[in-house]
């Protein structure tokens, strides 16, 4: 590989890192609001099931 | 909009990038001949599309801070704000891609007395500055109207960094357009502007996923409150 062809790759290579970068940090970001969601859901779970477990009248 | 288009168009718009990405290197490469200036003129046609989609990225994010502004939208503030993330990364991949290109060309990474690299580096660092500034309000209307007012202030050094090359009287940097039209052969021009397309493209579907993520984040966040 030549010098130039060295500095052409590097250049697109840059731009792929950059990209996939970006992809990885949004599937974290996507971890995160799964796991933000779940928390959620179980303590809406927690809420209904209190409410049931209060006696009526 | 029908609602099953509606649905589809965030990963129809991500397979119309894989593609026109795909095409644009295929282009590039294969198609673009290899013309005086060498085999390094190839960064050229990724570097300039980078460039005027960062320029494109910051102009969008100041359209929204104006709708902040002038018609007090809410969801403007968090579109502006993508917008402009979106802008430095394109911009910083501006930087390196240019500075790569130079050390080849020039022997060296970057050049001071290059009028249009200095201005796109200043262009860089304000919008980069931005986030320091939102960050350091709290959430609510102040922190929307101050972010809004610092991306129209920095929507003025688009044109600015733009023409710089044309009205600088010492630059070393080529000129890719003049008024004659672009300075290259058509095969070369069809190539620029299909890459140009296809990093608009990306630039959209990398918008549309991250600010999806962020109303999804305030959603939650509201959620979180009401249930306590």
């Amino acid at each position: 590989m030549t010098t130039e062809e060295q500095y052409v790759a590097a250049a697109y290579l840059v731009i792929f890192a950059v990209v996939l970068a970006y992809v990885v940090i949004i599937a974290l970001k996507l971890q995160r609001l799964e796991r933000e969601l779940a928390e959620l859901a179980e303590l809406a779970r927690t809420k209904r099931e209190e409410r049931e477990a209060v006696p009526v009248g | 909009m029908p609602n099953s288009l509606r649905r589809n168009s965030l990963p129809a718009l991500a397979g119309l990038s894989f593609v026109l990405v795909v095409g644009a290197i295929g282009l590039v490469f294969f198609y673009a001949p290899v013309d005086e200036d060498g085999l390094n003129q190839k960064i050229f046609y990724f570097h300039v599309g980078i460039a005027l989609t960062a320029y494109a990225c910051f102009a969008w994010g100041g359209w929204k801070a104006l709708r902040v502004l002038w018609k007090r939208d809410e969801e403007a503030d968090l579109e502006s704000y993508v917008a402009i993330h979106q802008g430095v990364i394109f911009g910083a991949l501006t930087l390196v891609t240019g500075s790569i290109w130079a050390k080849y060309r020039w022997g060296h990474w970057w050049e001071w007395h290059e009028d249009q690299l200095v201005l796109f580096l200043i262009l860089f660092l304000f919008y980069a500055a931005y986030f320091m500034l939102r960050f350091s309000v709290p959430p609510g209307p102040r922190r929307a109207n101050l972010s809004a007012v610092y991306a129209l202030f920095g929507v003025v050094l688009v044109p600015v960094s733009i023409l710089a090359i044309r009205l600088s009287e010492r630059f070393i940097h080529p000129v890719a357009f003049d008024r004659g039209g672009p300075n290259m052969a058509g095969s070369q021009f069809f190539t620029f502007l299909l890459s140009w397309a296809a990093l608009l493209v990306l630039a959209a579907t990398l918008y549309h996923v991250e600010l999806a993520g962020k109303r999804i984040d305030v959603r939650l966040r509201e959620l979180k409150e009401a249930l306590r």
